[in-house]
């Protein structure tokens, strides 16, 4: 199948497809890191997840709407105040849904997974009689339209250098709240000894419902930035869910460096071989290549040994 | 052969004659054909409802790719009704006449080669046990042989769904793609879309599902079905007693995959189509709800809950589809938080010792009562105890 | 301390074991023998790798380096099912039980018969079963519980129904992690009492805190620490032994 193009031109497929993938790879992230706060630090699988990110763009959207119609002049930077409040709508509902749901259900993982499919439901159809059935789209400032020029084949786009540069330092941040921050050590000391950590003055049920609502907000966050790259539907967050919840997974539950990584590896693999297979199969062979690994090595790719 | 009596109880042989009664007699004086036809689809779907019982109720197994061993005997018997509706005078305007209609579209010449065997209808009611259960016997082998299980075993079946229902959307000269397939007339020269072959259809079902009801209450009653129960509590402790503990679980898995691949190819006689509408993430995880609703630890309770929930959907996203959704996720959050043991539970706990009461009045139906200690008196109910 | 040895004389010898976890080794080098008929103690401060050593022999840790060999057997190489079948029944910390099920049917899981799929679908309840739980069921203490579901137990009772299950196996080797943890003190004595009886015709393992305990049942004590074996004999000579009262006192 390569041989159909010469090796500038293969070069340049690749580059550009590497920078798709980039930006799928950004997606995936922070999708997942909130799935590697909510999955791999307390156990909790969250099915509504792709609706906490739907919720974040949502709020986007209507702070795009807003803006334009009554602030214009404020219309270059809406985006941060968009991205602030999505984190913030996101984690409360994660909070209400923390204290009206999953806190009954901590040690029963498969119930918590039906739970928050049954919340996806109500969340889905909720977006549809609010917003519709039609997807949505925002207007994004001028400054994040168009693209840079880097070869005479090769154009990177703006928005999507942005949707990069804000996934680094979610990366960042998160991983300075998690292992340098108070709150990160007491949630991980939560998530080992629950009980101990509760002996030693740790408010448990404040810092579960903290972590969670933590989880939500990083993927408000995520469906923020999606805006800027795709158009929102009441469905679009179940389109990812399987992906992110195979991502966390395949690196390795409780490793954020796995998460990114195994991020990196799924994403790029599946824009390269889209290029040269139909979407679909690319998507087969990507997803069948990580279940088939996860078979083999079920810790996934980043995983300490544990005494038993 | 084991004695029937000493795998059924008497209340079991009330709950199956219920269960029958209502299939083979109260539901064919009540219902016309359409409506008929339509409780024999629900039911159809109690298969994989009962099998998830076995797995997921009593084994802690959750699968959430059930749809795809219901997809697997539905499009194994489609495969071969739409051989047979794509006779080449059948299909003489095609460009490629005999075979299916859908690749021709897609500009397919020859019938692929695993299409060939399909015309066979010995070998597809052999496949419709043998692919789904070599299927779960892979899958289960290369899971619980490293004692993957619990969440990770959800999620690696649902990405199995999931990748199937993307290959058969997208390979669509093969697999009629999201339409499926659609379009069956005959088995073996037998007009399946009269009402009388309906009426047929669903009484041969109606039977199947009253012998995979016997059949698992054997399994159940069987140290089998204690196992599950051992092992979905204290895995290691069975294994420290000297079992082979993914062997348990890879029968269980298997054993519920050939029951919903029955239940899907029933489903394509009496519906007339296959499509991956049944197969990825969403029906799979619809029929776990299915089981849960029933009560997860009752393969009676899981029929009745299978019935609720569809007779609910249809009803409601007749009248009201908006509704209908908030409704089902409401339900996934009730039965989980609020009564998790479903009708079964419900029913144990109003019902069901006026029930006990009545039947140990009868005298017992010949033979002498039994003696006051027997060892049977020592077995739990395990569907008694709320699951934690 | 031991000299290797490969006579098969001890029905248990455990030889140049090593286990490390990520570089820490949580038993280093160890030599140990049980004999039969023998009730050995394992006795040691928190950490000191005793439960590893437990989970070596019944194949829930796999051994970085050395070899357990059970009746001339090298253990290290099977599964833990395959070991049970071999005749070593291990008992846990918590007492692990079927909580859903009733006393007898722990009891009837546990007899060793049936043990495949097939098997298990086959089996009979038949009077020598019966007859076999009962008579087990007798000898801890729970033969008028039969019918009660296990999750209904006393603590100190699921620790025995714990024992009955190992003993309906009728292991060669069995080996308990403390078994009268959380017990009362007549709990305690009749389960010395338990464990004096059921040593007839086997081997019994303990790891145990309890030093009342140990004195009452054991033949042999072998105190560990840090991973390594420190002091081994009769229960006066490991408690005369300077480095012993060391490691217990400490600084």
């Amino acid at each position: 199948m390569f041989a159909d193009y010469t090796w500038t031109e293969l070069g340049s497929i690749f580059a550009m497809q590497g920078f798709a993938g980039l930006i799928l790879f950004s997606v995936f992230v922070l999708m997942a890191l909130g799935l590697a706060i909510i999955f791999g630090q307390m156990g909790v699988i969250n099915m509504a997840h792709g609706e906490f990110m739907i919720l974040g763009a949502y709020v986007t959207y209507l702070c795009s709407n807003f803006v334009q119609a009554y602030i214009p002049s404020l219309f270059g930077i809406y985006f941060f105040f968009a991205m602030a409040l999505a984190f913030v709508a996101a984690g409360a509902l994660g909070a209400l849904v923390e204290w009206a749901l999953i806190r009954h259900l901590y040690k029963r993982p498969l119930d918590t997974l039906l739970a928050t499919w049954g919340l996806s439901l109500i969340l889905q159809q909720a977006y549809r009689s609010i917003f519709g059935a039609r997807e949505v789209g925002v207007s994004l400032p001028n400054w994040l339209l168009g693209s840079v020029p880097l070869t005479d084949i090769i154009e990177i786009p703006i928005n999507g250098i942005f949707v990069m540069v804000l996934t680094l330092v979610i990366a960042i941040g998160v991983y300075f709240l998690l292992f340098r921050s108070r709150m990160g050590m007491q949630t991980r000391a939560v998530v080992q000894n629950r009980v101990m950590a509760g002996a030693v003055g740790i408010n448990t049920e404040k810092v579960d419902r903290n972590t969670f609502a933590l989880g939500c907000g990083i993927a408000g966050i995520a469906g923020s930035a999606f805006t800027m790259i795709g158009s929102t539907g009441p469905t679009a967050g179940q389109l990812y869910i399987v992906d992110t919840f195979l991502i966390v997974v395949f690196g390795g539950a409780a490793s954020l460096l796995g998460t990114i990584a195994s991020s990196f590896a799924i994403s790029q693999a599946q824009s390269t071989m889209e290029f040269f297979l139909s979407g679909s199969m690319a998507k087969v062979l990507t997803l069948l290549t990580v279940v088939g690994i996860l078979m083999l090595r079920p810790e996934g790719l980043f995983s300490l040994k544990m005494r038993r | 052969m084991t004695n029937v009596k000493s795998f059924l109880s008497r209340q079991d042989l009330l709950g199956l004659a219920i269960i029958a009664a209502v299939i083979f007699v109260l539901m064919p004086l009540a219902m016309d054909i359409f409506r008929l036809n339509l409780f024999g689809k629900y039911l159809t779907y109690a298969f994989v409802a009962i099998g998830l019982v076995l797995c997921w109720g009593r084994g802690g197994i959750l699968s959430l790719g059930q749809g795809v061993f219901f997809g697997l005997g539905g499009y194994c018997m489609a495969m071969y009704l739409k051989l047979e509706a794509s006779t080449p005078e059948a299909t003489a305007i095609q460009s490629t006449p005999g075979i299916p209609d859908f690749m021709d579209w897609n500009q397919i010449t020859a019938l692929p080669w695993f299409w060939e065997p399909f015309n066979s209808l010995t070998f597809t009611l052999i496949a419709i046990f043998v692919v789904p259960a070599a299927f779960a016997f892979i899958i289960g082998a290369a899971m619980f042989k490293r004692r993957v299980g619990g969440v990770y075993f959800a999620i690696i079946t649902q990405a199995i769904a999931a990748i199937l229902t993307i290959l058969i959307i997208g390979q669509q000269g093969y697999t009629g793609g999201v339409n499926g397939i659609t379009d069956l007339r005959t088995l073996k020269g037998w007009d399946i879309r009269t009402d009388e072959a309906k009426y047929i259809l669903y009484y041969v079902n109606g039977a199947l599902l009253i012998g995979a009801l016997v059949l698992c209450q054997f399994v159940l009653k069987s140290k089998l079905g204690r196992l599950l129960v051992a092992l979905r509590d204290k895995e290691d402790r069975v294994r420290f007693s000297g079992y082979d503990v993914a062997n348990f679980k890879i029968f269980v898995f298997c054993l519920a995959a050939v029951l919903s691949a029955v239940g899907g190819a029933m489903f394509t006689l009496q519906v007339g189509f296959m499509s991956p509408s049944f197969v990825g993430i969403v029906p799979s995880i619809e029929m776990v709800i299915f089981c849960a609703v029933g009560g997860r630890l009752s393969i009676f309770g899981a029929v009745y809950g299978t019935l609720l929930v569809n007779w609910a959907k249809t009803t409601f996203s007749e009248t009201f589809p908006e509704l209908w959704l908030f409704g089902l996720g409401a339900l996934f959050i009730a039965v989980v938080l609020v009564f998790p043991n479903g009708l079964a539970g419900l029913y144990r706990t109003y019902l069901g010792p006026y029930v006990d009461r009545w039947i140990s009045k009868k005298p017992p139906s010949g033979g002498t009562p039994a003696p006051a200690a027997t060892p049977a008196d020592y077995d739990a109910d395990p569907a008694a105890k709320p699951a934690e | 301390m031991n000299v290797v040895s490969n006579n098969t004389d001890f029905l248990l010898s455990v030889e140049n074991l090593t286990v490390s976890f990520d570089g820490f080794k949580a038993v280093n080098d160890l030599n140990l023998y049980v004999d039969e008929n023998e009730i050995h103690v394992i006795i040691g401060p928190n950490g000191a790798g005793k439960t590893t050593v437990l989970d070596l022999i019944c194949g829930r840790t796999k051994a970085t380096d050395g070899s357990i060999k059970f009746r001339n057997k090298e253990l290290t190489e099977l599964r833990e099912h395959e070991i049970v079948r071999e005749g070593v029944g291990r008992k846990f910390q918590n007492p692990t039980i079927y909580e859903d099920l009733t006393v007898f049917e722990n009891l009837e899981i546990s007899f060793p018969r049936g043990r495949s799929v097939f098997g298990a679908l086959t089996f009979k309840r038949d009077a020598e079963v019966v007859t076999r739980v009962r008579e087990i069921a007798e000898m801890v203490f729970l033969d008028t519980l039969l019918g009660m579901q296990a999750a209904l137990l006393s603590h100190g009772q699921k620790q025995w129904l714990e024992i009955g299950m190992l003993l309906i196996q009728d292991p060669e080797l069995l080996m308990l992690d403390e078994p009268v943890a959380g017990m009362s003190v007549s709990e305690r004595k009749q389960t010395a009492k338990l464990l004096n009886e059921i040593t007839k015709g086997r081997s019994v393992m303990v790891v145990e805190h309890d030093m009342k305990f140990v004195e009452d049942i054991a033949h042999r004590v072998t105190v560990m620490h840090q991973g390594k074996i420190l002091a081994e004999g009769s229960m006066a000579k490991v408690q005369a032994d300077p480095k012993v009262v060391e490691v217990y006192l400490g600084h």
